[in-house]
């Protein structure tokens, strides 16, 4: 048979008056051929309209109670990015770098908040990435395949992902260069991860964060001179920094497998 | 529907036991949690009893290999776990439930149980039908939509458990799994726990002797950090024929066994 069922075979074959021979190659053609199919279905009678729809109560009644879900490929991806609460310290760390901004904008001649806080602005969100505090999976996630370096970078480039963003426009608003505030954010995060493989990540964020709050912004507000870390002479080696630190992180991803890391 | 068979899983292991270790020193802190435990596991379910503070956990975490060995020998599938650089590929192979497992409040169990299985690395393709059937297997079917926050806590743990064998681990490794299962679900448990034990290396650890003696093939009984006792159930029910307390025999045999231990050391 070639082309589709002429009309006049399929309106038989509807009423039950095809012949066996006839109605078995129609069979044949319709159970693959979605358009013989659909012409069929106009010209079902009312007893066959019944019998499906007896069928399709039956499948109801022994199926799943509960409706089917669309499943979205972005929710899915969207929960393998932010399995942990992440809202929190951005939004803190959002409102803290516009404080710093308008204290900037007021006075010019102090040192620069914003610089001050580049380098630990994204240290909350790390912390919380891989602790047992922000995520409660932690001990299921840290036996997993996936546990280790690779999932801590998808985590930090989200943390950063979130951070980066109002760094940037403060920094553009201010008018200062981007590897001012770019370098020391990247170099603290990476230096996060590398002493993280060591005494575990939320406490290296808390050891580097105190360190730089205590030893070089608090000194720098109160004297009210910019410490040389954040001015322009220091970019080389916030650079050179950020180059060695990942590579020896790299070289120490073992440690990130063990539950250890999550301290 | 015929599934291929690819050649890596025609060849033989490779290795004796599916857990093997011995003289195993694992620090918890401070304190030496595990220490001198030799053990040697192969495909089965095998309970692991002991009072509190006797290392069961400590022990279930090294397996698991989230914890690192400080002394002696541990090999999981052939596999030495000192050596992290093979953990990735051992890790596909291994499921585990934490004792306190954390969980998503969000989530919904599939969301939960497909989300375990891309972090084991699953297949892409394979990853809803294995959901679907760990969940199945849990007994949460009509539950698989709803979220965490919202089931009991014998309903969690049966959550905790499909993401523990989503993967058909090679290795199931299940830390107080039985915790807020009312009896007839701990029945259905056992059922399953003999099921997975047919073709996997199965370590239940529990504090429910009558769990181990219903379900398991083999008992291992740890006492300070290492094992007191390795055998079959019935070898455990005989030991409570002279003396020991307890309901049971096997509990009699337990606590007679325990005694003993404290008495000799």
């Amino acid at each position: 048979m070639t082309g589709h069922v002429p009309g006049k075979t399929l309106a038989a074959y509807a009423r039950g008056e095809l012949d066996d021979a006839s109605s078995w190659t129609l069979e044949a053609h319709v159970d693959s051929c979605a358009v013989c199919v659909l012409r069929l279905a106009d010209l079902a009678g009312p007893d066959v309209e019944a019998m499906v729809d007896a069928g399709r109560a039956g499948i109801g009644a022994h199926g799943p109670l509960a409706a089917p879900v669309r499943r979205r490929a972005w929710a899915r991806t969207w929960r393998r990015w932010t399995s942990w609460s992440l809202v929190g310290p951005a939004v803190v760390t959002a409102l803290a770098l516009l404080a710093a901004f308008g204290l900037d904008r007021e006075y010019p001649d102090r040192p620069s908040l914003v610089l001050l806080l580049a380098p630990v602005a994204p240290l909350t969100g790390l912390a919380l990435a891989w602790s047992h505090h922000g995520d409660p999976g932690w001990e299921t996630v840290a036996g997993t395949a996936r546990a280790g370096l690779d999932l801590l970078l998808r985590r930090a480039l989200v943390v950063l992902a979130a951070v980066v963003p109002p760094l940037a426009v403060v920094g553009w608003a201010l008018g200062r260069a981007p590897a001012l505030w770019l370098l020391p954010c990247l170099t603290f995060t990476s230096a996060t991860l590398l002493l993280g493989s060591l005494i575990g990540v939320s406490r290296a964020a808390a050891v580097l964060g105190g360190g730089w709050v205590l030893a070089i912004a608090t000194p720098a507000v109160v004297a009210g001179v910019s410490p040389v870390l954040i001015q322009p002479v220091s970019v080389p080696g916030w650079a050179v920094a950020g180059v060695l630190l990942p590579v020896l992180t790299l070289l120490r991803s073992g440690a990130l497998r063990r539950l250890s890391s999550w301290r | 529907m015929i599934r291929a068979v690819s050649d890596s899983e025609l060849q033989p292991p490779g290795y004796a036991w599916s857990v093997d270790a011995a003289g195993l020193q694992v620090r918890a802190g401070k304190h030496r949690a595990v220490d001198g435990l030799d053990l040697s596991l192969g495909t089965g379910v095998h309970g692991l009893l002991g009072p509190n503070g006797a290392g069961k956990t400590t022990l279930m975490r090294a397996l698991s290999t989230v914890v690192k060995p400080d002394g002696g020998a541990l090999r999981l599938l052939g596999t030495d776990v000192r050596r992290a650089g093979d953990l990735r590929q051992l890790r596909t192979r291994l499921g585990y439930l934490p004792q306190h497992f954390g969980f998503y409040p969000k989530f919904t169990v599939r969301d939960y149980v497909e989300y375990m299985a891309w972090l084991r690395e699953m297949p892409k393709r394979s990853v809803p039908s294995a959901t679907q059937r760990a969940i199945d297997r849990v007994g949460l079917t009509g539950r698989a939509d709803s979220r965490l926050k919202s089931l009991s806590g014998g309903m969690l743990r049966r959550a905790g458990i499909a993401q523990a064998i989503v993967n058909d681990p090679a290795v199931l490794l299940l830390d107080e799994p039985t915790v807020g299962l009312d009896p007839e679900q701990r029945v259905e448990f056992r059922g399953l726990l003999r099921d997975l034990g047919a073709d996997s290396c199965v370590v239940v650890s529990t504090h429910l002797v009558e769990d181990v003696v219903a379900a398991c093939t083999d008992v291992v009984v740890m006492a300070a950090g290492s094992s007191v006792f390795q055998g079959v159930p019935s070898d455990l029910v005989r030991l409570g024929d002279h003396g020991g307390i307890g309901d049971s025999p096997a509990e009699r045999g337990y606590s007679s066994l325990l005694q003993r231990h404290r008495g000799g050391a």
